[in-house]
């Protein structure tokens, strides 16, 4: 079992929470996951590690309530315990050796770029940093933002907060005045991340994105979480648990990763509507 | 007095129009009749080839002279003081290669149902038996073993019974590997598979799950922390697809996910928190016994109908007969010298948000024939020319074996591995990094749970013999 030390909302559909391993926040690096369930009958799901205590042994986590493990996930408070945490998995984020990054997140995947981010301002890089939500209500984790990066442009595609539109108008601009950067690491929805990689790729910049597929057991097992990568004209299958989640985002299919995320949306709908309803009752 | 029946007794078994729709064991085991019945046709012969024929060497003759006796719980004893896994190995293993290949009845008639034995008498000891083993008394050494399938359990427990302070390391978040999210309860019920591990939990053994050893903590981390040796079992690893075109589509499966998600993560049960595709169509790729548990299992999920598609015949077929049998015997439609080419998918193109879009609608195979044999003497496979056929599935299992798993080869500094990827090791386990032994498929690529226990128990041996002379 695995406590949870604290909890933390950061807005209507975002929660972060500290839970206590320190097994995994001993090894813990930014850009690997971490697989989950939340009781003894539950799925097992990955997140991103958002961050680490290493003294304290804990690991953060923050994710959005979009199905029915992560509303039972946030129905729980400090102190309840998760049955299952197992990682760190998955190869951590290269950061080592670049002098001047942009980092581009989108909505909840702020909350793996920020380790990120953090990581290359730690290492001395010159960090530039995108993040984008759908409006001011939905905006996390801009304070830790603005601490590790050089510059920062803060974008909501309704313009309620920071500047409008999405997070590519600064990049585009950017690179329209001759800007460059060693790498450009976005972690956001795919297809975000798809039109991120469209813009960077003119300037020939190499792109990293953070795939995040379904996954089962996370440690090379079943296959479930693979993409498919053209190399050289050559189409190879990759498993995001062990080879990734971090790939060269010119390399990566996001039309077939878009479909394949889809496989069980009306199952997972269904299921969600249901737990919710579950949750309801016990109110009443 | 001998019984000179020719035949086995048969094993009871569910009739195939009601197993087909529920997940209940299939076989249903010897009475205690049938098993003295069965076990007077052992003739105890001198020489006892069986036991030459077993990977890890149980007295046979022995414990079916027990089970002449009626003192079945004695049967066990003599069982337990080779097998860790008893009711698993009654089960699952391919008896009709092994022990059963040798028994003299078998050259005039059947041999002596020595699987259905052993699983009559492990069952009648877990019916039984009033207390769990005690633990025994430690010796002070430790040694880790990584996984806790066959091949782990059977070293683990090896050592436990020799005093070894043993810690067993899990990925996932139940122990017994394979044996508990790759075959079925069908075949194996769960329960089974618990009460073994429960048992070398009370023999002292330290089950800790959640644990992938190569990423949470590395072999040298191991040592680091005090175990003296460490035994890898870590299992075979990511799932092989063919490389053709459409195995991206929603609705293609490994069998390592498609019998993980009914398996491990209950998407059998009525109302699943992991989803799985079910009903329709189902296409099985591949002949072994994976691909038989993968192909029932989606007949049980509700399949209004499942092949199995194999390249060769049905003599090739890698999969055990019994298995085979009770396959056709449930309905699974084999479609034998066929292999796909080209999984096909549905798309829209007037509507890209068409919910369909990218999901399964068939399978484009080719006939084959067989041709001149290969370098393993078995006949090659040939395409015949213009043959191409369409079937219609909403499901694709890929059944086509795996690779080994890089997590630990890559985090572990000295230890080797074959081209393909298995660990090397010497004849008694050992690996080419001093105090680590391997066996199990994480060694030999997808082979047989016996055949990982073998293993386990070789090493085991390695291990107590090392560290005594240490």
């Amino acid at each position: 079992m695995y406590k949870i030390v604290n909890k933390q909302v950061l807005n209507p559909t975002v929660t972060k929470m500290d839970i206590e391993a320190p097994f995994v926040a001993a090894k813990a690096q930014p850009g690997q996951f971490i697989i989950l369930r939340v009781d003894e009958t539950g799925e097992r799901i990955p997140l991103t590690v958002a961050g680490y205590d290493r003294e304290a042994g804990t690991v953060s986590i923050i994710f959005q309530i979009v199905g029915a493990t992560t509303e039972k996930l946030n129905h729980l408070n400090a102190g309840d315990c998760i049955h299952d945490f197992v990682g760190p998995l998955g190869v951590p984020t290269h950061v080592e050796g670049l002098k001047k990054v942009c980092v581009v997140g989108g909505g909840v995947g702020c909350a793996i770029a920020l380790p990120i981010a953090q990581k290359l301002h730690e290492l001395g890089c010159q960090v530039t940093s995108i993040i984008g939500f759908r409006s001011k209500d939905l905006l996390i984790l801009e304070d830790e933002f603005r601490a590790v990066s050089d510059t920062l442009h803060v974008m909501t595609d309704d313009g309620s907060y920071g500047r409008e539109g999405n997070v590519c108008v600064p990049l585009n601009e950017m690179f329209a005045a001759g800007e460059t950067f060693d790498e450009v690491i976005t972690i956001g929805p795919l297809i975000m991340m798809k039109f991120v990689v469209q813009a960077t790729k003119p300037t020939g910049i190499p792109c990293m994105v953070s795939m995040n597929p379904i996954m089962i057991d996370g440690t090379g097992m079943c296959g479930g979480c693979r993409l498919t990568l053209h190399q050289d004209g050559k189409a190879v299958t990759k498993f995001a648990c062990v080879d990734g989640p971090d790939f060269n985002g010119y390399e990566v299919d996001f039309d077939e990763a878009m479909s394949r995320g889809m496989m069980y949306q009306s199952f997972e709908r269904h299921a969600h509507e249901e737990t919710c309803n579950l949750f309801k009752k016990e109110v009443r | 007095m001998a019984n000179m029946a020719p035949n086995k007794n048969p094993m009871p078994t569910q009739a195939p129009e009601v197993r087909a729709h529920n997940f209940d064991e299939v076989a249903l085991g010897y009475s205690e009749e049938t098993a003295l019945d069965e076990a007077m046709r052992c003739l105890n012969c001198k020489n006892h080839p069986c036991v030459t024929g077993c990977p890890v060497n149980i007295h046979i003759p022995d414990f079916i002279a027990k089970i002449q006796e009626g003192d079945f719980e004695g049967a066990y004893q003599i069982i337990q003081q080779s097998s860790s896994l008893p009711a698993v190995c009654g089960r699952v293993c391919p008896q009709e290669t092994q022990c059963e290949s040798k028994c003299v009845r078998g050259i005039k008639g059947q041999p002596v149902g020595i699987g259905r034995l052993e699983r009559f008498v492990a069952d009648w000891h877990n019916a039984h038996a009033t207390k769990l083993p005690d633990p025994v008394p430690a010796n002070g050494h430790k040694v880790a073993v990584v996984g806790s399938g066959p091949s782990g359990l059977t070293c683990a427990g090896d050592l436990a019974k020799k005093g070894y302070e043993v810690t067993v390391f899990e990925a996932l978040h139940t122990a017994g590997g394979v044996l508990v999210y790759g075959i079925p309860e069908f075949r194996l019920p769960k329960a089974i598979v618990q009460k073994e591990v429960d048992n070398l939990v009370a023999m002292g053994v330290h089950m800790e799950t959640n644990m992938v050893i190569g990423k949470t903590l590395t072999i040298d981390e191991l040592f680091e922390k005090g175990f003296e040796a460490v035994f890898v079992g870590s299992g075979a690893g990511l799932p092989n697809f063919m490389n053709i075109p459409g195995e991206s589509l929603k609705g293609v499966y490994s069998a390592n996910e498609f019998l993980t998600r009914s398996n491990l993560m209950k998407a059998y049960e009525s109302d699943p928190v992991t989803p799985i595709m079910k009903g329709g169509k189902v296409a099985v790729v591949g002949g072994g016994n994976v691909a038989m548990d993968a192909a029932r299992t989606a007949l049980r999920l509700g399949a209004e109908k499942v092949y199995i598609v194999y390249r060769r015949s049905l003599e090739e077929l890698p999969a055990r007969k019994e298995e085979v049998e009770h396959a056709m015997e449930e309905g699974i439609d084999f479609q034998l010298l066929n292999n796909p080419v080209e999984i096909l998918g549905y798309n829209n193109p007037d509507d890209r948000r068409d919910p369909k879009n990218g999901f399964v609608t068939g399978m484009r195979c080719i006939k084959m024939e067989l041709g001149e044999p290969d370098e393993k003497g078995r006949r090659r496979p040939v395409e015949i020319p213009g043959s191409e056929f369409e079937l219609e599935v909403d499901t694709v299992v890929m059944s086509i074996g795996t690779s080994p798993n890089p997590l630990i080869k890559s985090t572990t500094e000295g230890l080797d591995v074959n081209n393909r990827g298995g660990i090397i090791i010497e004849e008694n386990g050992a690996t080419t990094k001093k105090g680590v032994y391997a066996g199990g498929d994480a060694v030999t690529g997808a082979a047989t749970v016996i055949s990982a226990m073998g293993a386990g128990k070789v090493a085991a041996k390695a291990i107590d013999e090392y560290l005594s002379n240490k």
